[in-house]
Formats: structure tokens, sequence, C-alpha cells
């Protein structure tokens, strides 16, 4: 719907090299301004919410620098999981920014999220570092577990952070336990517990879903379907792929994943309603350009085409750059250059973390415990090493 | 030396009865004066109830441990006392609610997680290990997870297979686990205390057939900011011919079968574990040092039990003292079978009242026959 305008002579500002979106004045900007989400939305049990969402040009503004720092985050990994400095799982996020960056738009790091372990999206959205990020893929001690986590592994829980979880499905009774603990501790928050079309299979999805209807957990369970687990399509996994409706007696709704203010709209949707009704299951309808890992091409079971398409047609960032020119925040130039901002700043935080060295080997034996009563552990030669658990 | 030699050993003219009293009196003798006993289920309930009372983070969750009263009846009266809010009846659904269980840890609360078995606990499994015991390790400290898991654990009483299982040693093999195993009642008050107070997640293996005996308990233990270390094992019976070790129920069949051997002549030292992980490996090791001789007993299956980390631990600390191999007395390497004359040669069994039959050691004959020389009790 976007129309492609120049930006007028009215404009004040020269853009300035020091490109952070708040030195545009208009950007700085809380007027309201509407937008419509690319689709309505559809209802499973529940009357969906608006297609209309009430956003300023501050908030697009970060949408877009948020969304092209996570893309250039994530195609930074590629290249260096090629160049073996990443090792083991790498599992990238590019394509899938609306979801991470809407969500935020609509809750407080009071709020908690857990996921899986394409969380380094998640990661930066929460508060997350670039330089933790990349020390902690390169296994470095300045990484957000001081590189004994790894990709799959990062956490910020002073901002709601829950990681971060290696096991498919595991993350969702996690997550209906962190909003039993926000109802047992009266906090008025909410806990978002995403998982994949491949973990919506998980029977330990149902049983957790079951007793968070039971007891009215504020609990949001959020399906982020890019229609492949690993390598199986939805419809070769999922007798019912319609995930938003999987909850049976728990209300869903299915949203454009790729739209950040339908994620951001049905986000603020769903934590009204869990604080008052329980459990909620959203669908995020949403892409992975990479394959399911850094190991899977991710063209044996789609089409180059498919990839392309959705990037034509679909992209979050540039949904979100369309929008932006076409309310005049920025010229096409401007936007540009945040994105040669973003990609300095990626680089910068590369380096750095390139710098970072390794855990000491002493760090082998911390963090075993929080409480160690003095115990001996070993390692792989026992007489050569030990420590002294504290 | 002392090993397994025959499945039959009968003690003719030593009256049961005897041994019993004297099981008792070497019990009561480690305690301060005192006549009152309690059973290992009240302990557990009331350690429940006052680390509850003491903390309002500490929740209890499981199956039928509200309204129920309890499987066996360990959470009985709490329902009442605290409230549905805190004490959380869930349906059979153990990947679910022990899931539920560790992000409400991770959040800050204190669970205790029931399993009415710890059979139950294999549907879980992936949470108690992979979301509890590691993520302290791969969060650099960030997550830690003040868990406890606790249940009846290994062989109750016709069973079956399904049901018997002892866990012991699987759960006592991960980093980041904590594993309890309490025999006495005093045991059952310290350590269910002591776990849920630790910042750790905790493994509780509780022993269904426990649950009933009593046990004489002192005014110390009563009190309610009592607690027994974790990773401290306990000198149940001192002695200097062998050393035998065990946990939960066989605790009470080491200390029987001491008192068996002390009729021939032979001082054993029985220890009582009480930490399945850590190991409490000087209290062993400075044991087999005194005595020379080892004697590992559990109830679980043998191969890469308790027993074999024990057997190891000694091995590579105090070789030198060890005057013979160790041995192992274990379950046998078959699951559990429901006949109960078969079950009976599963597991290590004490002297029956009813039965002359004993599948202990038969220690003093074998003693003997390596021809060592005559300790001067």
């Amino acid at each position: 719907m976007a129309q492609l305008t120049r930006r007028t002579t009215d404009l004040l500002k020269p853009f300035s090299a020091a490109l952070s979106s708040t030195r545009l004045l208009t950007t700085t900007s809380t007027n309201p301004i509407t937008v419509e989400t690319s689709l309505p939305f559809t209802g499973h049990r529940i009357d969906p919410p608006s297609r209309t969402v009430e956003t300023t040009p501050q908030e697009l503004m970060s949408f877009f620098r948020d969304m092209a720092l996570m893309r250039r985050m994530e195609i930074a990994a590629d290249s260096l999981y090629k160049a073996k400095l990443i090792r083991g799982f790498c599992h990238l996020y590019d394509g899938q920014e609306a979801v991470a960056v809407g969500m935020e738009a609509a809750i407080t790091k009071k709020d908690c999220i857990i996921t899986a372990y394409r969380d380094h999206c998640i990661f930066i959205g929460r508060g997350g570092t670039l330089l933790q990020c990349f020390s902690e893929l390169m296994g470095r001690k300045d990484g957000c577990s001081k590189g004994k986590g790894g990709s799959m592994h990062f956490y910020k829980k002073e901002n709601g952070f829950y990681g971060g979880h290696g096991i498919v499905g595991a993350q969702v009774p996690l997550g209906c336990g962190l909003a039993f603990a926000q109802k047992y501790s009266k906090d008025e928050n909410v806990t978002f517990a995403m998982y994949g079309d491949g973990a919506a299979n998980q029977g330990q999805l149902f049983e957790a879903l079951n007793m968070a209807a039971l007891w009215d957990l504020p609990a949001i369970l959020v399906c982020e379907n890019n229609h492949y687990g690993m390598g199986t399509a939805e419809w070769r996994a999922a007798k019912s792929p319609s995930y938003y409706k999987r909850g049976d007696y728990v209300p869903g709704l299915k949203v454009d994943g790729m739209d950040a203010f339908a994620v951001k709209q049905a986000c603020k949707f769903a934590k009204e309603h869990a604080l008052k009704n329980g459990p909620i299951i959203l669908e995020m309808d949403t892409y992975r350009y990479h394959g399911h890992s850094m190991s899977d091409p991710g063209s044996t079971y789609r089409t180059r085409d498919e990839i392309s398409g959705v990037r034509q047609e679909r992209d979050p960032v540039e949904r979100i750059r369309k929008l932006v020119l076409s309310h005049d925040l920025a010229t096409e130039k401007e936007l540009k250059d945040i994105e040669k901002e973003v990609r300095k700043k990626v680089d910068e935080a590369i380096a750095q973390a390139k710098e970072s060295p390794m855990p000491d080997p002493s760090e082998l034996f911390t963090n075993v415990y929080v409480k160690g009563y003095g115990v001996e552990a070993f390692g792989a030669d026992r007489k050569e090493l030990k420590a002294v658990l504290p | 030396m002392l090993g397994v030699i025959r499945q039959r050993v009968t003690c003719r003219g030593i009256p049961t009865l005897t041994l019993e009293q004297g099981m008792r009196v070497v019990a009561s003798r480690t305690f301060s004066s005192s006549a009152k006993e309690i059973t290992v289920r009240e302990a557990l309930n009331s350690a429940l109830d006052e680390e509850m009372s003491a903390d309002p983070r500490v929740f209890l969750m499981g199956e039928e441990v509200g309204e129920y009263q309890g499987a066996y009846k360990i959470s009985k009266g709490l329902l009442e006392k605290y409230g549905p809010d805190r004490v959380v009846d869930t349906p059979i659904t153990e990947a679910g609610f022990t899931g539920i269980g560790v992000g409400a840890a991770y959040y800050g609360l204190k669970p205790v997680i029931e399993f009415m078995t710890f059979n139950f606990s294999m549907q879980a499994i992936d949470h108690i290990i992979n979301s509890a015991a590691k993520s302290n390790y791969m969060s650099a400290g960030q997550i830690s997870v003040p868990i406890v898991f606790r249940g009846p654990n290994g062989a109750a009483a016709g069973v079956g297979a399904q049901h018997s299982q002892c866990y012991a040693a699987w759960y006592g093999s991960i980093p980041g686990l904590k594993v309890l195993a309490p025999y006495s009642s005093e045991d059952a008050r310290g350590l269910l205390k002591a776990a849920i107070r630790d910042p750790d997640p905790v493994v509780f293996l509780e022993n269904e057939l426990l649950y009933g005996e009593s046990f004489p308990i002192s005014a110390e233990t009563l009190d309610s900011s009592f607690s027994l270390p974790i990773g401290k094992a306990k000198i149940e019976r001192e002695g200097k011919d062998v050393t035998i070790t065990a946990f939960s129920k066989m605790v009470g069949y080491a200390l029987q079968a001491a008192g068996i051997l002390a009729k021939e002549g032979i001082s054993a030292e029985v220890i009582n574990l009480r930490s399945i992980r850590p190991l409490d490996r000087s209290t062993i090791n400075a044991s087999v040092r005194k005595t020379n001789r080892l004697v590992t007993v559990e109830e679980g299956f043998p191969q890469h039990g308790v027993g074999a980390e024990i057997c190891a631990s000694v091995l590579e600390d105090s070789f030198e003292y060890l005057d013979a191999p160790v041995e192992r007395i274990a379950g046998a390497d078959v699951p559990m079978p429901y006949a109960a004359n078969l079950e009976r040669m599963a597991v290590p069994q004490q002297r029956g009242l009813a039965t002359d039959q004993v599948h202990w050691p038969q220690l003093p004959k074998r003693y003997k026959e390596l021809k060592l020389t005559k300790i001067n009790l």
C-alpha cells in the first residue's frame, strides 16, 4: 500500500553522518500515526483485534533500525560461521525479525519471553548487546553466557529473557512455569513462550497448555510458523497446520508475522487477554530465509523461487521501509545511511568480540552449582585436572 | 574378604528379635536421650510444613498432593494449611508439570515437585536434566534453579518391573544436580529441609517402604531450623574390620548384617551415604583406610551403579589400603519380577521373620575361607 514519494523541500535538516534516527527532528516525534496491518487477523474462539494500529514516527523509525540491525547481525553470523569462528549449531532468524521487534513494542521488560534455539534476535530485542551476542557465538568470555552456552543458550534474566533452549518444545512448559510464577507472585505481567511449527506437535506443549488453561495462567503461546520444521514442511508434520486452532478450548489468533505492526497489535491484545482470561495462542505466519541451521542449505526442501518470492513480497524490513517513506519520515538515502551505520556497528562489535579472550580454563568448573559445598569435580584426567566447587 | 557366596544362609540359634533390638540400640545410641520416635512420613511432612511456613516462595506440586492428602500421605494437611495456590494438584502429565515447576524456579520460586514414584520421572527427565541441572552452567550463573524433585524411589513390594527401578545412579551422574537419599527420620527431616533451602536442583530419593518406619529423634532434630549438610555421609555404626556403604532402605539391612557379623567376631563399619551426589568420598575412603575392606550395597541395577562409582573412588584414592577387592551387593540384573520368590531373589534381602532365607553375603564363612588373621574384638 505504500507509495514512494520523494521528500519535499520542506525538510529542514541535512542528514548528518552520526545517523542516529533520534537526530532527525520528525522521527523523535511521538505524534500518533495509524497504520493498517497487511491482513486482517483470524480468530479462533475469540474476536480478533482491529487492523488499525497506533504508532508514532519514533516507533516506526526504531522498527526499521532494530530490524535492520537484526538482519545485518544474522548475515554477519553466517559469514563468521563459514569462517569457522562460530562452531556447532547456528540457527539464524533473518526473515523473522518482525516477530521479535513487534513483540517488544507491545510489552515491557517485566514481561517474560522464552524461546527455543533461534534466539539471537530475541536476545537483542530484550536489550542484549551485539558484543555479548557475537562473543557468545564465538565462545568468548564477553559473551552473554561467558562463552559457556553458545548460540542456543543466550539469556538476559534481568530483562525477562529466559533463553535460549536446545530441546524442541521444552521451552513451552518452562514458559508456562514462568507464567505460573508471575501469577503466584501477583506480578500482573505475562510470559510469551515461543516455539516453531515443528515444536507445535510436541506432547509437553499440550500438557502445559492444559494446565495453563486450568489454572488461568498469564501465558501466551507464540507459534512462529515459518512453515518448515527443519526440513519437514508443515503439511507433512501436522494433520492440522492451523496452529492457532490447536489449543482447542484455548483461543487463538492468526497473525501475519512479517508485519511488525500486526505482531505488535496481536501481542498487545494477547497480553490484555492473558492477564484477564488465561492462555491464548498466537500463530505468527513468518518465514526464515536461511535453512534450519548453518548446516542446512535450506533449498533441498523448498524452491529458491519460494524464498525469493517471500523476500520480494513480504520482507519485514522492506515493509517498514515503505511505510517510513510513505509517511515522509526519512529519505531513501537516510534509510540507506541507517543501514550503513548499522553495518558499521555490527562490524565493530565483531571486531571487538574477536579481541575478547576465550574463558579462563578455571571456568570449566564454575557455575556447576550455585553452592558447591567444596565438593571435588574432576576433568578428563582425574589426577591432572580437578577443582573444588565453591 | 567379605563376599557373596551363597544365596541361603541359615542363622540357627540367633533369635531375630535380639538382632532387631540390637539395631535399635545402635541407632538410639547416636541421639541425645529422648524417647520420642517419629515415622519417616511424619518427618517429611513436618519438614515440608516448616519450610513452606518459613518461605512463601516454597510450593508443592504433583499428582494427588492436595485433596488426596498425598498418594503416600506425605503431604497430609498441607492443602488445608496453605491453600490450593501453594499445594497444587496436577493432571497426570509429568513432562508438563515438571517443566512448569522448572520454569517457576527460573523466575525465583522454590518448587517442590513430587513424583508419585521416580519411575514416572522418566517422563520428565529431559526437564530435570536439560532444563534444570544444566541451566546454571549454560547461563554462566544467570539462571539458577532452586527446585526439589522428590518421591519414592526403588523397589516397593510386588509392584513389578515398571514400578521398581532405582534412579540413584542415573541422576547421580549428572553435574549440576544434587541427589539425596535419606534413611532415618532424622535424615528425612534434615535432608529435605536442606534440599528445599538449597539454591540448586535436588533429586530427593525417598523409599516407600520406609515411610511407615519409626526412628528415635532428638529435640534438636525437631527444631524448625534443623538441617543436615548436603554431601556428608553418616557413620551409623563404627567398626574396624570391614566398611559397608549403603543408602536408603539398605542402611537398615546393612545395620542388621553388622549385627550378625558382630556375633561372628567381625566388626563392620556401616556408612549411610545420605548424599549420592555429591558423594562423600572422603568419609568412605577414610573408613576403608581404617578397615581395609569394602562392601557396597544398593538395591538398584548393578551395572554402572552407585557401588561401581564407590569402588572406582576407593581404587583411585585408597588402593594400597585395600586388603581385598571391593565387593558389590546390588539388585539382580533383571527387570523386577512379580512372583514373590523371584522378587526376593532380585533385591538384597534382610533376615525375614518368617523365613530363614537370607541373601546376604555369607560373610563369616568367606572371611574364614581366605584364612585371614583373627581379629580381636
